[in-house]
């Protein structure tokens, strides 16, 4: 009996999948685990093994096609042997979700007044309108309710929106702040590495859109309409940490095997900073702001179709020369379509190091649902004033684009402050 | 303890208090020899002789008139309304005269008696043996009026009504009698007339309910979990009077409220519960009130799909709560 | 044999309420008690149209049957349901003058209801008297199940109802009396058939001549007396009395008398009655006749009879004082006695 092939769900919160390549064609002998087709999400891109031993009967879904996740993309059986009938399942034919009920006469339930979001009913202010327990908290608490972005039915304001407010504010108190991380040192002398890899420039000329350049596209548009995007800029002095480099890079390579990139330092320093300002290591959920305990730091990979940004888990807990490892080891592994789920998932702060092809500061977008993005600059030697001499310092400029909904923009600072203070003040280990 | 269903809960509560209770006398039609039509009170008159388990007439005016009666002087008669639908000649007598009787008498002459009837649809019962008549009653002070929904309150609460110092109209539903099971103990208790039960937690939205709605909302909210939508769950029991207190809770926790109830929309119970509401939580409420009723037309008609479109059931009841939960 | 003859000769020389078994003094008691709810009655009209009382209902014309119904009752034991005319009932049965004039001034203290109720929906819960409601008829099944209550128990009480022939119209009453005809119930119908159902004639009320004959169809007798003739009521009444307590079920007691007022302080009958019938059935007054019949069994003398109406004078005098300085009853009153005070 033919075994059905379902497009699989790569990731907890993947409903969707594209059929990158097919590994096999119709007729193809098919052993069981054999990679059968590449699939491509929002997350990861993979080889997907096959389900059964056989014969590659039936490609129901040619390559460059988005399916639901559970759909049938394939039948593998018997040579020669009938697959059932309309097997074709079209994308929604197979719904992954339960769709509400749709409404049935008889039952008299009418929708709340001004719930349509055609047609809300409007305050003087324009708003859809303010329930009383939500005028009842504005009061108690003296909030602006402009500063809160409603999550309801037609944008309206929430009680569960403000009550998110309120648990923002609360985190934003300094003494309601979580201790500052104490930088860990590197524990072992710094090698030489090889260069960092460059990104691989789109060939010239009118072309289709790739399952990845669409899945990048739709998330940065989603990105850009659910954040409020800021971006501030500091100015950083390398000198300490170039010199570090300089001086370490050979033995660093030596000894670990790769190249000894900026990538871990921008890491580390990253690191003290969200330990210093907790809030910039926070997601904003429906219903609340999670502050997260783990400070996993994502680092945007270019990759021949894209970009692709594997995280780096528990940065805080480990040392340059074991982040460096992890960036090589993912970087690499990114490149080769390699990454499985868990390598793109959990990642609660990104690094864009858009400085490798010449930028000198950049405003990214946020990676959802993340509080904040750091992009990092060309490093450059400029003239400098220190004290009252001009001088010759290598620079960076660090932007820190930022979920105003979220934070402030002195919270954003007073997180970019740590990370000037620590590059600066970067000591050998 | 024992699983048992809704019917079986009354039937104990019925032969335990006739045991307790000398005074106690049943009366209504076809309760004796047939042992009621719904078999409530099966084996009793073999029991309990004819003179505690009554054959009456078909007239329901009497049989209210006459337990008003044995009430007044010393029984503790329970009358059964064979379908709360026939209930309706006996209004005068319930409305006038039983409930009214303490109050116009000065506290000197009291009616302490249980009338009992089934009611409610979704059982193919057509225009008169599917009606809920609870909000008539839930009008009229000097009742206390109770609809519930498991057999735990089943029994609790008939032997609370039974020992009570005043009338009390207990209506049980139905469908309910041998769909819903539940645990019921084996030793003696009582739920209190006037308490509310929140029989599931939840953060998002209440719904307050009674009686067959309150299985229906369960499902429904077990229905709804699964897209992240956390429900709780107000079981009324008792009509009249009304549980504020847990009403007002549940509203102040979740700020969204709807109202279930199979009886029609217009002057049902959950207008009182959404006024009270109004009245006294107006800053809690995070969205409009909303009710999912039985649908204003005269009564639940026969033929199944018009059954059906009458009665509210568990898909329409995750329809509104997805509705008010996006709000 | 000559004993026997003798004692014959006595039976036919006894007067009537001596073959009932009632003394000179009963009868000066059930006169004084016909007298005395008279005068209290005029009293009512009088505080009524001086704007005092807000409302009354008369039962002036029923005051034979009704004493003569409460007195076939055993006091203490057995129960009375009565309606609004029966105020001449409820005195001989012990309630007072101040009592029911408390009652038409809506005064604190008032027994039947605590001044929650208009006057003349009489009840007292000591005096086993049952209160009672405006709408017609809704006592009779409650009636019913009080004397059900008696036999289950198998106590002797017989509880009496009573009502207007316009209650028999109402499905309460056919209710009843099936239920009580079924069930041999210690209970006296009795059913004080004054013509009228406010402005509606019998003969518009029903197709027959007497309510008793309904009775037949309930399986249990039905009675037709003069209701004006306090000594006949009393005989009926006993006999109906006696068979409930026996055990051997109901009576239909039809009263015939009349009301020789308006129902009742709105109403006015000259709108359907003509005077002329007024005045011919005041000339069958109950109390009149039976003073005539006192005076001619020499048990009430011209002195008697002014002591008896200089009693109901003072008595209803005192009562009225008393009535009119008692206090209302405090508002919050009005919130208690709902449900059970916890």
């Amino acid at each position: 009996m033919a075994t059905e092939i379902t497009m699989p769900q790569l990731g907890e919160s993947v409903v969707e999948g594209t059929v990158g390549k097919w590994l096999k064609k119709e007729g193809d002998k098919v052993a069981k685990y054999e990679p059968l087709l590449e699939v491509i999400t929002e997350k990861v891109t993979t080889e997907v093994p096959s389900a059964a031993e056989g014969v590659l009967l039936k490609i129901l879904v040619p390559e460059g096609q988005t399916v639901k996740a559970g759909t049938i993309i394939a039948w593998i059986g018997e040579s020669g042997e009938k697959i059932p009938e309309a097997p074709t399942a079209p994308p929604e034919a197979k719904p992954a979700e339960a769709k509400p009920t749709e409404a049935k006469p008889g039952a008299e339930a009418a929708p709340p007044p001004g719930a349509k979001p055609t047609a809300p009913k409007r305050e003087e202010g324009g708003g859809p309108p303010i329930s009383p327990v939500v005028a009842k908290m504005a009061a108690e608490h003296n909030i602006d309710l402009n500063q809160i972005m409603g999550t309801g039915e037609g944008g309206r304001i929430t009680k569960k929106d403000v009550e998110k407010y309120l648990e923002t504010m609360k985190a934003v108190q300094p003494e309601e702040q979580i201790p500052g991380l104490f930088f860990r040192e590197p524990g072992k002398p710094l090698e030489e590495a090889p260069p960092a890899a460059k990104p691989i420039a789109p060939a010239p000329g009118a072309q289709a859109l790739s399952p990845m350049r669409r899945a990048i596209a739709e998330h940065m548009v989603r990105s850009k309409h659910t954040a409020a995007h800021v971006t501030t800029v500091f100015e950083v002095d390398l000198s300490r940490v170039v010199a570090y480099r300089e001086a370490n890079k050979d033995s660093f390579q030596a000894r670990e095997g790769i190249a000894l990139t900026y990538t871990p330092f921008f890491v580390l320093a990253s690191v003290a900073g969200l330990k210093a300002v907790p809030l910039v290591n926070s997601s904003l959920t429906e219903d609340k702001l999670v502050l997260h305990r783990d400070v996993n730091i994502g680092v945007a990979v270019a990759i021949s179709d894209g970009l692709i940004v594997p995280v780096i888990k528990k940065a805080d807990e480990k040392s340059l020369s074991k982040i460096a490892q992890e960036v090589n080891d993912l970087a690499n592994r990114a490149r080769q379509n390699k990454l499985k789920p868990d390598d793109v998932s959990g990642g609660t702060f990104t690094i864009t190091n858009h400085g490798v092809a010449g930028s000198l500061f950049a405003t990214p977008i946020i990676n959802q649902p993340q509080a904040a993005i750091l992009g990092v600059g060309m490093i450059q030697k400029r003239a400098v004033v220190v004290g009252d001499a001009i001088t010759i310092r290598p620079m960076v400029y660090l932007s820190l684009t930022f979920d105003h909904r979220i934070m402030d923009g002195a919270i954003a600072d007073q997180f970019l402050a740590k990370v000037k203070e620590y590059l600066e003040g970067f000591s050998a280990p | 303890m024992a699983e048992k269903t809704v019917i079986q809960a009354i039937k104990e509560a019925i032969a335990e208090e006739m045991a307790r209770e000398e005074r106690m006398v049943l009366l209504g039609e076809d309760i004796g020899k047939r042992g009621g039509v719904f078999r409530v009170t099966e084996g009793l008159i073999d029991k309990c002789g004819e003179e505690r388990v009554i054959d009456t007439p078909l007239a329901e005016l009497g049989i209210v008139g006459i337990a008003i009666g044995l009430a007044l002087n010393g029984m503790r008669p329970m009358a059964e309304i064979q379908f709360a639908d026939f209930i309706h000649p006996a209004f005068d007598q319930i409305v006038s005269e039983m409930a009214r009787m303490r109050y116009r008498s000065n506290g000197t002459w009291t009616c302490p008696m249980v009338i009992r009837a089934p009611y409610g649809g979704g059982i193919g019962g057509g225009l008169y043996h599917s009606q809920s008549v609870e909000a008539f009653f839930a009008h009229v002070p000097g009742l206390k009026v109770v609809v519930p929904g498991t057999p735990y309150d089943a029994k609790g609460l008939l032997k609370s009504a039974m020992r009570d110092e005043d009338p009390v109209m207990y209506f049980e539903h139905k469908k309910t009698y041998r769909l819903v099971k539940g645990e019921v103990p084996e030793e003696e208790y009582t739920v209190p007339i006037g308490e509310a039960e929140v029989k599931r937690e939840g953060t998002d939205l209440t719904v307050i309910t009674y009686g067959l709605m309150l299985h229906y909302s369960l499902q429904a909210a077990e229905e709804v979990a699964k897209d992240g939508i956390s429900v709780e769950i107000v079981d009324l029991r008792t009509v009249l009077p009304l549980d504020k207190k847990t009403i007002l809770e549940s509203v102040g926790k979740t700020s969204k409220v709807l109202i279930v109830h199979e009886d029609n929309k217009t002057g049902g119970l959950g207008g009182e519960v959404a006024a009270i509401i109004a009245e006294e939580a107006f800053d809690s409420l995070d969205a409009p009130i909303m009710r999912l009723c039985g649908p204003d037309v005269p009564a639940v008609p026969f033929s199944p799909t018009m059954q059906e479109a009458f009665m509210p059931n568990p898909e329409k009841i995750a329809e509104a709560i997805r509705k008010l939960a996006a709000y | 044999m000559a004993k026997a003859a003798t004692k014959e000769k006595t039976e036919a020389k006894k007067a009537k309420h001596e073959t009932l078994g009632l003394t000179a003094e009963d009868l000066k008691q059930i006169y004084a008690t016909m007298v005395l709810s008279r005068v209290l009655d005029e009293r009512m009209w009088v505080l009524q149209r001086q704007g005092k009382a807000a409302f009354h209902i008369s039962g002036m014309g029923h005051e034979a049957l009704q004493v003569a119904a409460a007195r076939a009752m055993e006091k203490g034991k057995d129960f009375l349901h009565p309606y609004y005319r029966d105020m001449a009932m409820v005195l001989f049965w012990g309630m007072t003058p101040k009592e029911l004039l408390l009652s038409l001034l809506a005064k604190a203290g008032e027994p039947a209801s605590g001044a929650h109720q208009m006057p003349a929906h009489y009840g007292h819960r000591k005096l086993n008297i049952v209160s009672g409601s405006s709408p017609v008829a809704t006592q009779i099944p409650q009636a019913v199940g009080i004397a059900l209550a008696s036999k289950i128990r198998k106590e002797d009480a017989v509880t009496l109802v009573a009502f207007g022939e316009g209650a028999t119209s109402k499905g309460d009453f056919h209710e009843a009396a099936n239920f009580a005809g079924i069930h041999k119930l210690p209970v006296v119908f009795l059913c004080e058939n004054n013509l009228y159902a406010i402005s509606v004639h019998q003969s518009k009320q029903m197709a027959i001549e007497d309510v008793a004959d309904r009775a037949p169809g309930y399986g249990f007798p039905g009675v037709v007396v003069d209701g004006n003739d306090v000594l006949a009521c009393y005989e009926v009444m006993r006999i109906a009395v006696d068979r409930a307590r026996k055990g051997e079920g109901p009576t239909l007691v039809e009263a015939k008398t009349y009301r020789i007022v308006p129902h009742s302080s709105d109403d006015d009958d000259r709108t359907y009655r003509s005077r002329e019938e007024v005045e011919e059935w005041k000339k069958r007054d109950p109390i009149p006749r039976f003073r005539a019949y006192l005076q001619e069994q020499g048990i009430l003398d011209a002195q008697g009879e002014r002591e008896i109406r200089s009693w109901a004078a003072k008595q209803v005098d005192e009562a009225t004082e008393f009535a009119e300085k008692a206090p209302l009853p405090d508002p919050s009153e009005a919130f208690k006695n709902v449900y059970a005070e916890e």
